[in-house]
């Protein structure tokens, strides 16, 4: 198990420098003077090679590069170029942020959506099910923020159930601040519940048919306790695959929806990078939620070979 | 060590991956006799191939065309590209023009707009209809150029394996850490958002999913004697690659390009509510949306809804049609 997850973890970090990589090679592919687009054209030359130097634009773009691969995994993202402060001092509650929608929206999904699989499953090819799954196929392929704006439109504005503006006022209790995010986290329910409700009715009709299920319904156990103890625990382990992958993915989708009910989280906060071009947050924002990423799926990886011994024995061979 | 365990699927592959299809009814092929060849989409030399491989594609193709979620998808893909071509020599009033409704003020939907007017008075349903321009020029054409380098290096990683699919591998797996939508916003903070650049940065973000999904599909043909006779006849790796292989594995490729469409749609509606892609007052649906809810909280909900409501049937349309193809030319 040890060496299982060692391997796991090292090729994590491979990953995450290719990534950190690419990202710098997108970020420096236009050669720019980012002193000159910062201060604006009617900055001195000298205080834009100033400013160059100070913030190390100046220096060869090799180093630029071992610098930018160091921040990665010292989690130091440099400093802003709009409001000169750490570039962690402001992704870091913008995450808190968004990771307060996401847990809600978690929170809401996998429950329903992993019984409606089973539900789907049990019912396979009559009419509940192919409801159930055409219904995850259209809300799954949706745009976030198009779920977000149609909710919006009839949720808050028409039928006055939630807030139009997500963000509560400052030192709202944690359970009030729960009407404000419900709508936007719905949302997000809408557009994931799709994908976990597909893999885990995928993996409960596997488990249906596999052998091991027909034994233990032959040697007399009841249909739910087949459920229970032998395929649930089989179908498992496909939905944890998926609920981590989208657990890195959700914050694609989470930038409309925070941009729709003006949430100011990570989404918002790269949005409002983009637009005045303050590239090291931008930087920093991506990069960590490819971090997120890349622990999500690897405490999947491990949670799973840990349900599953063949797994960890197949992949260290 | 195989990396094929390294990689996790990501949503789009799940469309994708035969594990996900299983809902799929059976009853669909049941009955008839579908020959197990694979669809070809290169002509074969062979007289008697030929006509087995358009025997198999005719047979996929009635299969398809008698689903009625890809009549429902055609027919909806069909109304928005006539709406595209024809633009505002179709639409009842011009979609750009200030103050159709004459005051130039907020309308809700009524008989002479049914889609009401937005803050500039400008008609909605004009502005859908032309709407479909934008995102019908950019969309397509953005997961052709995916679907073709994801074809080409899915294939090179698939045949040659060993380091060159490690190393490659590598770079698709940190490809597929990000969400599209993040790496696309970099890309035109830095590139801009033209079109162009859209198109680009879409396809090319597209390219290593497509390939992971070729990659698979030529790792089980790459062993198969056909290719093996082919490698000792002398032919080319090239000529192996995308004379030999190529036919057979059209059937994911086709899937993977019909999903991808829909994706696309997705994706650029996304970059440009973000406000990467056509500005205002291009009547764009993304910009739309856009420019539209800022006016919801006064309960100007039509302003919003239509667009989305365009962009969302758009969006299913192209699952409907990807869906159908897909529980086809997998069961075939």
């Amino acid at each position: 198990m040890g060496r299982y997850v060692l391997r796991r973890l090292a090729s994590a970090v491979v990953t995450l420098w290719v990534l950190a990589t690419i990202v710098f090679l997108m970020v420096n592919v236009i050669p720019g003077n980012v002193g000159r687009s910062v201060l604006g054209p009617f900055a001195l030359k000298e205080d834009v090679a100033r400013y160059n130097h100070q913030i190390g634009t100046d220096r060869p773009l090799i180093s630029q590069y071992f610098t930018s691969i160091r921040r990665v995994f010292t989690l130091d993202f440099g400093d802003s170029y709009k409001s000169q402060s750490a570039v962690t001092k402001i992704i870091f509650p913008a995450l808190f942020r968004s990771g307060k929608l996401a847990l809600l929206a978690f929170i809401i999904t996998i429950p329903i959506s992993i019984a409606a699989g089973i539900f789907a499953a049990r019912r396979q090819d009559k009419v509940t099910d192919r409801v159930v799954v055409n219904a995850g196929l259209a809300t799954s392929s949706i745009p976030d923020f198009v779920t977000a704006a149609v909710l919006m439109s009839f949720f808050c504005v028409h039928w006055k159930l939630g807030h139009v503006f997500a963000d509560p006022p400052s030192g709202t209790s944690v359970v009030g601040q729960l009407p404000y995010l419900l709508t936007p986290a719905l949302a997000l329910v809408v557009a994931y519940f799709g994908y976990i409700a597909r893999m885990s009715r995928a993996g409960v009709i596997n488990g249906l048919q596999a052998d091991y299920a027909r034994t233990a319904t032959m040697k007399g156990l009841s249909k739910g306790a087949v459920m229970r103890k032998h395929i649930l625990r089989n179908a498992l382990a496909p939905t944890i695959t998926v609920i981590s992958v989208q657990i890195g993915y959700l914050f694609g989708g989470i930038v409309g929806v925070e941009k729709v009910f003006n949430y100011h989280g990570l989404g918002s906060t790269m949005l409002s990078a983009v637009t005045s071009h303050d590239i090291p947050v931008l930087q920093g924002a991506v990069l960590l939620v490819g971090i997120i990423y890349m622990v999500s799926t690897l405490l999947a990886d491990v949670f799973i070979a840990f349900l599953n011994p063949r797994v960890r024995l197949e992949t260290s061979r | 060590m195989s990396d094929s365990e390294e990689f996790v699927p990501q949503p789009a592959e799940i469309v994708s991956t035969p594990g996900a299809d299983v809902y799929m009814p059976n009853t669909t092929i049941s009955g008839t006799a579908v020959p197990p060849n694979t669809p070809a989409e290169i002509e074969l030399s062979g007289a008697v191939q030929v006509s087995e491989r358009q025997q198999a594609r005719r047979e996929n193709w009635r299969l398809i065309r008698r689903r009625p979620a890809f009549i429902v998808g055609v027919f909806i893909v069909l109304v928005w590209t006539v709406c595209a071509v024809l633009g505002d020599r179709i639409t009842p009033h011009s979609p750009l023009d200030f103050r159709v409704a004459g005051n130039g003020q907020h309308l809700s939907p009524r008989a002479s707009y049914p889609f009401g007017t937005d803050e500039q008075g400008r008609d909605v349903l004009s502005r859908v209809m032309a709407g479909a321009r934008d995102v019908l020029k950019v969309a397509p054409l953005a997961a052709l150029l995916g679907v073709f380098f994801g074809v080409i290096l899915g294939m090179v990683m698939g045949y040659f394996g060993r380091w060159i699919d490690n190393v490659l591998g590598r770079i698709v797996e940190a490809f597929l850490a990000l969400p599209v939508i993040l790496l696309a916003l970099l890309a035109v903070s830095t590139l801009g958002h033209s079109p162009t650049v859209v198109i680009g940065v879409v396809a090319a973000l597209f390219t290593p999913v497509v390939a992971r999904t070729v990659r698979s599909a030529v790792l089980a043909e790459r062993d198969l004697d056909y290719v093996t006779s082919a490698k000792l006849r002398g032919e080319s790796s090239a000529f192996v690659m995308f004379r030999e292989i190529l036919p057979n594995v059209s059937g994911p490729i086709i899937v993977e390009l019909t999903v991808r469409i829909g994706y696309a749609v997705f994706t650029v509606a996304t970059l440009s509510f973000l406000g990467a892609g056509p500005q205002p007052p291009s009547p764009d649906w993304g910009a739309q949306v856009s420019e539209g809810f800022r006016n919801i909280s006064a309960d100007i909900w039509w302003t919003t809804f239509f667009p989305a409501a365009a962009i969302a049937s758009l969006v299913i349309a192209a699952n409907l049609i990807a869906d159908s193809v897909q529980s086809v030319l997998e069961a075939s």
